[in-house]
């Protein structure tokens, strides 16, 4: 269990982590999300007492964690893989951790097995790739059996077999009665491991709820209507229909129509009652990805800018997954955060 | 730890809501970060770099030295005496050492590692200053004793102060060095600028009197910077006469700057953020 309450760290006058209270519990994989630089990895560092914070405090198993007796045999951290010596073999960099945490040298031997490298326990670090660190860190982590595992982006550099070797493992812990708390930017990912989520933006709390909750809250789902292409009166007919019905419509490039605001029955009624033919009617289910995408957007710090047509559509791209819908649906309760933090935001020194 | 378990509903906490680990746990203490320090400084190459460099320089230096001496140099110097010149520059290895054993976790990022194995931090440095400590202590005593041995079978000629004692003070010496390059280290969390400064330390000193000579007010202070440097203290531990002493005040005065740099590198840790 780990428990933030009010946390908030400052550099200088730029906020890291602003306010933030969550709670991670046992028994399920919790995914912490969030854009580049809102900081995620400050708060994993503050919930192991390397960061201290500059107000609130975070516990563990309702201590802070450098009042912990033996801290890690609580808990279990993977930061960040390339945290080692490069130098010193993997064998004996586990060993001097174990020994450090007076767990038993043959924990070393185990967790190696766990995790993969014990063929490569005795070479030196430097020569290990972005996976094995990984791998090796996740042996860190493992090492003294910990109730609490936290881990930070935990399936960078890892090949398919190795991601969905972390998948089984995270869910296996959790299954077990550990606290697992896991951030990552991969959502598809995320949705396959996490049970629950926390996700931030520029240090603030987003959302905090089960993964089915964050997706039915932060995405509309829509219904895809195609009618027989044989010319536009059907199509007007149609979207004139709906919207007396009280949907919303908005043509997609390939001729279908987006309809929000009604249910796939009723939408079939309606056409019926229209007179109109049915080629498609699709129910569409947001992703986390698409979910993840739209509550943050505008809270992305360092934003790329990829599209090549960005400024030059006179309207939104139907089909897009960024959120354009008109229509953010009844569980929208995020919605209203960004237009009362907006100003606030621009003022951010960054 | 068993991957086969049943899997638990999502979202759906467990009955038994914390894990138990069936590893006893043991409360960590010195002893065993005086372990894993060990392990750690043993592991790493650059330890090797700079204790082997270390052992070269003084023993070697040390035996080309001793035959190219004049023999009556011996009445009145003990037989360690050819091993100042190598721990003059041999000094800086354990300088070296004694920073990256601190300075190579900040660097890579190991030290996080280390503080979330080990919070109380106080006890991860403590440990560090003492294996650093008896590490360059044994391998510079070992170095001055191979050299004193070396002469007195090699040399033909009588010696009148007994060379034991230099081993003891010389090695001290220069193991302070290093401690103090480690609290400086510690504090500087920066290899690069740590070793420059503790190349300062060293050498300023030794180089300043001259040029404090110019101003008649600084007499004194030149007096004391000429009487109190690294290289002066060294060659009073080999060469002191009763006159001038046995280096006995310099290393104390080093001694107490390397207890004040390790309290200010223990304060400096406590609640830095890393």
């Amino acid at each position: 269990m780990i428990e933030a309450v009010g946390l908030t760290k400052r550099y200088g006058d730029k906020t890291a982590v602003d306010d933030l209270s969550f709670q991670v519990r046992p028994g399920m994989v919790t995914g912490f999300l969030g854009p580049n630089g809102s900081g995620k990895s400050t708060t994993m560092r503050m919930i192991l007492g390397l960061d201290t914070p500059t107000a609130g405090h975070v516990t563990v198993n309702g201590s802070p964690y450098r009042s912990l007796p033996n801290a890690p045999r609580h808990v279990g951290a993977l930061l960040d893989a390339k945290a080692v010596h490069g130098g010193r073999d993997a064998y004996r960099h586990l060993l001097s951790i174990a020994q450090l945490s007076g767990i038993p040298a043959h924990r070393v031997d185990d967790v190696l097995e766990l995790v993969g490298l014990s063929e490569v326990a005795g070479r030196r670090t430097k020569g290990f790739s972005l996976g094995m660190g990984q791998r090796l860190g996740i042996a860190a982590a493992l090492l003294g059996d910990p109730q609490v595992l936290l881990f930070d982006e935990p399936v960078n550099g890892l090949d398919p077999e190795g991601i969905l070797w972390v998948r089984n493992l995270m869910k296996s812990l959790a299954a077990e009665g550990r606290t697992v708390f896991v951030s990552s930017h991969l959502m598809s990912e995320m949705a396959l491991t996490a049970d629950h989520l926390v996700v931030i933006a520029r240090g603030r709390l987003l959302a905090d709820m089960s993964v089915r909750e964050f997706i039915a809250a932060n995405s509309a789902g829509f219904a895809r209507v195609r009618v027989p292409d044989t010319g536009p009166q059907q199509r007007e007919a149609l979207t004139a229909a709906l919207t007396r019905a009280g949907a919303q419509v908005l043509p997609e490039q390939d001729g279908a129509l987006r309809v929000t605001g009604l249910p796939l029955p009723r939408i079939s009624d309606v056409a019926h009652e229209a007179e109109v033919r049915l080629w498609e009617l699709s129910p569409h289910h947001a992703s986390l990805e698409e979910a993840y995408m739209r509550l943050t957007q505008g809270m992305v710090d360092y934003r790329s800018s990829a599209d090549p047509q960005i400024g030059m559509r006179p309207a939104p791209v139907p089909g897009r997954s960024d959120g354009w819908d008109p229509d953010p649906g009844p569980g929208a309760p995020f919605q209203p955060v960004h237009a009362a933090d907006g100003p606030t935001f621009s003022k951010d020194p960054r | 730890m068993t991957t086969e378990r049943t899997q638990q509903i999502p979202g759906q906490a467990p009955r038994t809501p914390s894990y138990v680990s069936p590893i006893p746990i043991r409360q960590a203490n010195l002893g065993h970060a005086l372990a894993s320090e060990w392990t750690k400084i043993r592991s790493v190459r650059s330890t090797m770099w700079t204790l082997g460099i270390f052992l070269a320089l003084v023993v070697v230096l040390g035996c080309m030295v001793a035959g190219l001496i004049g023999a009556d140099t011996y009445l009145n110097a003990p037989y360690t005496m050819p091993a100042f010149f190598g721990l003059l520059l041999g000094q800086m290895c354990l300088v070296s050492l004694g920073v990256l054993v601190v300075s190579s976790e900040y660097g890579t990022g190991m030290i996080r590692t280390t503080f979330t194995a080990s919070p109380q931090r106080h006890r991860v440095l403590a440990a560090k200053i003492i294996v650093f400590f008896l590490v360059a202590f044994v391998t510079a005593a070992v170095a001055i004793a191979v050299v004193g041995l070396y002469t007195q079978l090699t040399v033909d000629a009588p010696s009148n102060p007994a060379w034991l004692p230099t081993v003891f003070k010389g090695a001290l010496y220069v193991s302070l060095m290093g401690v103090l390059a480690l609290a400086v280290g510690s504090m500087m969390r920066h290899s690069a600028g740590a070793i420059t400064t503790m190349l300062g330390v060293v050498l300023v000193p030794a180089i300043l009197p001259p040029f404090l000579l110019f101003n008649e007010s600084l007499v004194d202070v030149a007096q004391f910077v000429s009487d109190y440097n690294a290289i002066s203290a060294l060659s009073l531990i080999f060469e002191g006469s009763p006159s001038t002493g046995h280096g006995g005040a310099q290393t104390a005065l080093l001694a107490g700057l390397t207890v004040v740099a390790c309290a200010g590198a223990f304060a400096a840790q406590a609640n830095r953020d890393v």
